[in-house]
């Protein structure tokens, strides 16, 4: 239990393990091993943006790493050639410069290059976004998570809901007695997942558009009405991840917060085996109410 | 009265266009089929439109100053950046390159008389005064304005989510202006087809031309399907059906197809004419032709085309759409705007500079641009997008891409032709100060909403928690919004020392290079008492610089060497200046 | 005439290639009708254009090497001044205000746009006043 801590999401994890991976990753792919392996050996900047606390999110992060590098050479050289044109070629005299117009090779040559360029990162995208949208046939665990205004829906196995209306309850819905830390990262109904494990997320709602959004995970995904999504995600350490409805869905759109709680393996089954009976004594008590909270 | 307009002949004074006996003020506004005056009319309603919505974001940055901030109720705020939204694209950025610029500037960049319609022309104008009269009465009705965002997405703009009037009257302002804007495309395609004077040959025409019509095409290929959305939406709303809704057996994914099939063009649509603008612009203030003429009139077009096969970019995160083929799509736009920068880099290469107004602004254009652009490379790789679609990383992108489009240039075409609209010039230190103060306040309001988003801020969020650390950027981000409102009281005063002293500017201030500087400033009625030979696509230059024309032997070395046919327009400018 | 017709072509060429690539990669049906109507949106002008470009002379403004006096002459018919567009801009927002605010601005709406619709008839007829 008392490893469970709110880490914040932009420490990075140890880097050997991402390293291990992309390396094993990278035999198996031809096509595209360049970037992991160059990549593979050292921590990239994030430039602001999260290393990615799941499998899924740590690819996203590399290939956001790499295209950041790439649009900072493509705006300085861009850049710089706009203010070397401005200090260097600024009015001087009353002579009239050389008209020229056409230069075929240097034209052929800014065609070309971009074309490579934005291939290269094709490529790229590509190889990451399967990876990322990648299911698993065999989950550790199944949640349908229901998105509504204003609160989230999650549906474990053993019939355990745990419904949360934001706008009603704001208070952070704390684990094992309010131990969730910081506050500002517990806001809204959380989602509880196996770390280390893959959870496959069923993700639709039950009124308009929302947003699955959780910023440390580098993933959101639309919850629709009609369309029934899913994904995997392994978080790949234990921890309290704060979470937020990005689309727009109403008047209190910007309470509708949520966050996923990680637990190790062997606390989240007990949790969950609690959870059941609390749901089995619940449906015998009273049928029409089967509703729980994950909080003590 | 209806004038038989005759094709004016160069230095042939006996031709007389004092026909003009119309009627006068109110009347005349009222009944005014002359292309300048309601580009005019467009202009200014749609600059009214800018203050408004500018308002609105002063109002939208002042409630994010500070957490759980309740400066602002939560639907106040919903409803302000929804009409700030949908004033800025629907009423602003359209109507003032489309319907302003365009409608002043490109007949007579052609050598028309008038636009080919005249009587559509002014209808068009009525019709979008009309819709964005009939948006902003939202505002007065019971429950205040609509507010599901400027993308309407159903099915939160369905009756059930969206109750009362006011998202009524905004699907019908929106229906209104946009066969405003399908008629002014028709008009414009047309005008371009078919009145141009002799020898003004497609590839010939200025490059602000050549953006305005593929605009036109660009609109009439979106703006039919905006309308086809919206009408399904309001029988959505009131006739039972269920089209986009789930009850009923609909699809809220439909929506989003059609109207993102109209929402991408038209980034497009508010981005082409700007890009015009900026390309007609840089060439005069660096005294040489563009560079890459062709490649620019070829990379518009490839813009425009990839544009309308990529509107599913913005629906990545839906989880149904095709990501491979939507997101090459959108990376290949990348390939054609590296062209214009490079050629707009080109075309300053080796020049003269002259920092005026206009100058500068195009070069803030520039720079936000370049910034907007790069980062919507990122956002067009779908993993990068689920990381930072709906946040602050996506509203600071479109930012710097329309307020460098939009704004930085369309100030630029605002000071570039104000001595051609008024025949006399605004006060270049107060356009300096503007564009300063401008540029100050843009990156400092959009440089930390790029970090926000990367920390995972939601965008159309009324408040966000403290202890998040997000509130000293937002303060950062709201002091930049203000000195950007700050700055445009320098343009407001501007125009009110040159309309209270005038400064006469003369027909051709700038040395430009095209035919509408050619007529006098303001032009009459029917525009042109005389037209120069038109040899290339800057006449005007060639009329005034016979030795001076354009090199289109590239080679290094070559000595001025000119083409045949523009070695020919050189005599024939000296013969007029015979005469 | 020939360059405008080759334009208007090539929106239909892309757009039917982008077409059918889209239509048998990812088998969605409301993109595809898009894409097909953007081909007919420049393939019915277009080709029209291209086969009167094959019947007539180039024109004055399609000629890289045309004087002005090539044009001279009466370039067409443009009313320096209609109120009927105002009326007719009026009428079409009156009958669009009524599906909010009651359905009896129609007739005011009505009234306003049948009688732009003669008056802008009468005015071409006459030539052209107010």
């Amino acid at each position: 239990m008392a490893s469970v801590v709110a880490v914040s999401p932009r420490d990075g994890e140890s880097s050997s393990t991402v390293a291990s991976r992309w390396r094993r990753r990278a035999f198996g792919l031809v096509a595209v091993t360049a970037l992991p392996v160059i990549l593979g050996g050292c921590q990239l900047p994030t430039f602001y943006g999260y290393r990615g606390s799941t499998k899924q999110g740590h690819d996203e992060s590399l290939l956001w790493s790499g295209t950041m590098i790439a649009s900072i050479v493509v705006l300085a050289l861009v850049g710089g050639l706009i203010t070397w044109s401005i200090i260097r070629y600024r009015k001087k005299s009353d002579e009239i410069p050389r008209q020229f117009q056409y230069h075929i090779p240097i034209e052929i040559t800014y065609i070309i290059v971009p074309v490579v360029m934005v291939l290269i990162l094709f490529g790229f995208t590509v190889y990451t976004e399967n990876q990322v949208d990648a299911v698993t046939p065999t989950p550790a665990v199944k949640v349908h998570v229901t998105a509504f205004q204003w609160g989230w829906k999650y549906q474990y196995p053993g019939k355990v809901t745990v419904t949360g209306v934001t706008t009603e309850d704001p208070d952070p819905i704390g684990l094992n007695g309010g131990q969730c830390a910081p506050a500002v990262d517990c806001l809204g109904p959380g989602l509880v997942v196996p770390a280390g494990q893959t959870t496959r997320i069923t993700l639709d709602s039950q009124d308009v558009i929302h947003g699955f959004y959780v910023p440390a995970f580098n993933f959101s995904r639309y919850a629709q009405p009609g369309v029934t999504n899913v994904f995997d995600l392994t978080v790949e350490h234990a921890g309290i991840y704060r979470a937020q409805c990005t689309q727009l869905c109403g008047l209190y759109h910007s309470l509708m917060f949520f966050h996923v709680v990680a637990l190790p393996p062997n606390q989240f089954r007990a949790w969950l085996s609690s959870q059941q009976h609390l749901a089995q004594a619940a449906s015998t008590v009273s049928s029409s109410n089967s509703t729980t909270k994950a909080a003590a | 009265m209806t004038v038989l307009a005759d094709r004016p002949v160069a230095h042939e004074h006996e031709h007389e266009h004092e026909h003009h006996e119309g009627p006068t003020g109110l009347l005349k506004w009222l009944t005014s089929t002359d292309h300048k005056l309601i580009g005019m009319n467009y202009m200014v309603t749609s600059l009214v439109m800018f203050f408004l919505a500018g308002l609105m974001a002063l109002a939208l940055r002042a409630q994010l100053a500070t957490p759980n901030s309740s400066l602002l109720s939560f639907q106040a705020y919903n409803a302000l950046f929804t009409m700030h939204g949908s004033l800025m694209l629907y009423l602003f950025a359209g109507p003032f390159a489309f319907g302003g610029l365009a409608n002043y500037i490109l007949p007579l960049q052609i050598g028309a008389p008038d636009m080919a319609f005249p009587r559509l022309n002014a209808l068009s104008y009525w019709l979008y005064l009309s819709g964005s009269i009939t948006m902003l009465l939202g505002f007065l009705v019971a429950g205040g304005a609509a507010a599901y965002g400027w993308v309407a997405y159903a099915p939160l703009s369905l009756v059930q989510f969206a109750p009362g009037s006011a998202p009524d009257l905004w699907i019908l302002g929106i229906a209104l202006t946009g066969f405003s804007a399908i008629f002014t495309a028709v008009n414009l395609v047309t005008t371009t087809f078919y009145l141009r004077a002799p020898g003004m040959t497609m590839f010939r025409l200025p490059i602000f031309t050549w953006n305005m019509l593929v605009t036109a095409i660009l609109i009439l290929i979106a703006f039919p399907i905006l309308t086809a959305a919206m009408v399904l939406l309001f029988a959505d709303r009131h006739f039972g059906t269920h089209i986009y809704s789930t009850a009923g057996g609909g699809s809220p994914i439909l929506y989003q197809n059609l109207f993102w099939f109209f929402g991408h063009p038209e980034v497009y649509i508010l981005a082409l004419p700007y890009f015009g603008i900026v390309t007609d612009v840089i060439p005069v203030f660096s005294k040489k032709p563009l560079f890459g003429y062709k490649g620019m009139v070829f990379a518009t077009m490839a813009i425009a085309a990839l544009s309308t096969g990529v509107w599913a970019h913005h629906m990545f995160t839906t989880g149904v759409v095709l990501l491979p083929f939507f997101s090459l799509l959108s990376l290949l736009i990348a390939v054609p705007t590296g062209i214009k920068f490079f050629n707009w880099i080109g075309t300053m290469w080796r020049g003269q500079l002259t920092f005026t107004t206009p100058m500068l602004f195009c070069i803030g254009f520039l720079f936000a641009f370049l910034m907007g652009g790069l980062t919507g490379v990122m956002l067009a790789s779908p993993p990068i997008d689920f990381a930072t679609h709906d946040t602050y990383f996506v509203v600071a992108h479109f930012h710097q891409v329309l307020f460098g489009t939009a704004v930085y240039a369309g100030f630029a075409g605002l000071y570039y032709w104000y001595p051609k609209f008024y025949g006399r010039m605004y006060r270049e230190w107060m356009g300096k100060t503007h564009f300063w103060l401008l540029t100050i306040g843009f990156w400092v309001t959009f440089i930390p909403q790029y970090v926000l988003g990367l920390w995972g801020m939601p965008r159309r969020v009324a408040s966000y928690p403290a202890n998040l650390g997000w509130q000293t950027l937002n303060v950062v981000s709201t002091v930049g919004a203000f000195i950007i409102g700050i700055s445009f009281v320098f343009l407001l005063a501007n125009f009110w020392v040159s309309w209270r002293k005038p400064i006469p500017a003369g027909d051709n201030p700038w040395d430009a290079h095209t035919l509408e500087w050619f007529a006098t400033s303001p032009p009459v009625h029917h525009n042109f008492e005389k037209l120069p030979p038109i040899r290339s696509e800057r006449p005007v230059w060639d009329y005034h610089h016979p030795d001076d024309l354009t090199i289109t032997h590239g080679g290094a070395g070559a000595n001025g060497k000119g083409h045949d046919h523009l070695a020919g327009a050189a005599t024939v400018a000296d013969a007029g200046d015979k005469a | 005439m020939r360059v405008e017709a080759l334009f208007l072509l090539g929106v239909a060429a892309f757009f039917g290639v982008v077409g059918l690539i889209y239509w048998f990669w990812a088998y969605e049906q409301g993109g595809f009708v898009m894409l097909v109507g953007t081909t007919l949106l420049g393939f019915l002008p277009g080709s029209y254009y291209l086969w009167w470009s094959r019947r007539m002379k180039p024109r004055p403004e399609d000629r890289t090497d045309a004087e002005m006096a090539d044009g001279a002459g009466v370039i067409g018919s443009f009313p320096s001044s209609s109120i009927w567009p105002f009326v007719l801009g009026m009428g079409l927002f009156l009958m669009v205000l009524s599906m909010v605010f009651g359905l009896w601005l129609i007739a005011p709406g009505a009234a306003l746009v049948v009688s732009s619709v003669i008056g802008v008839t009468v005015e071409s007829r006459r030539g052209g006043t107010i």
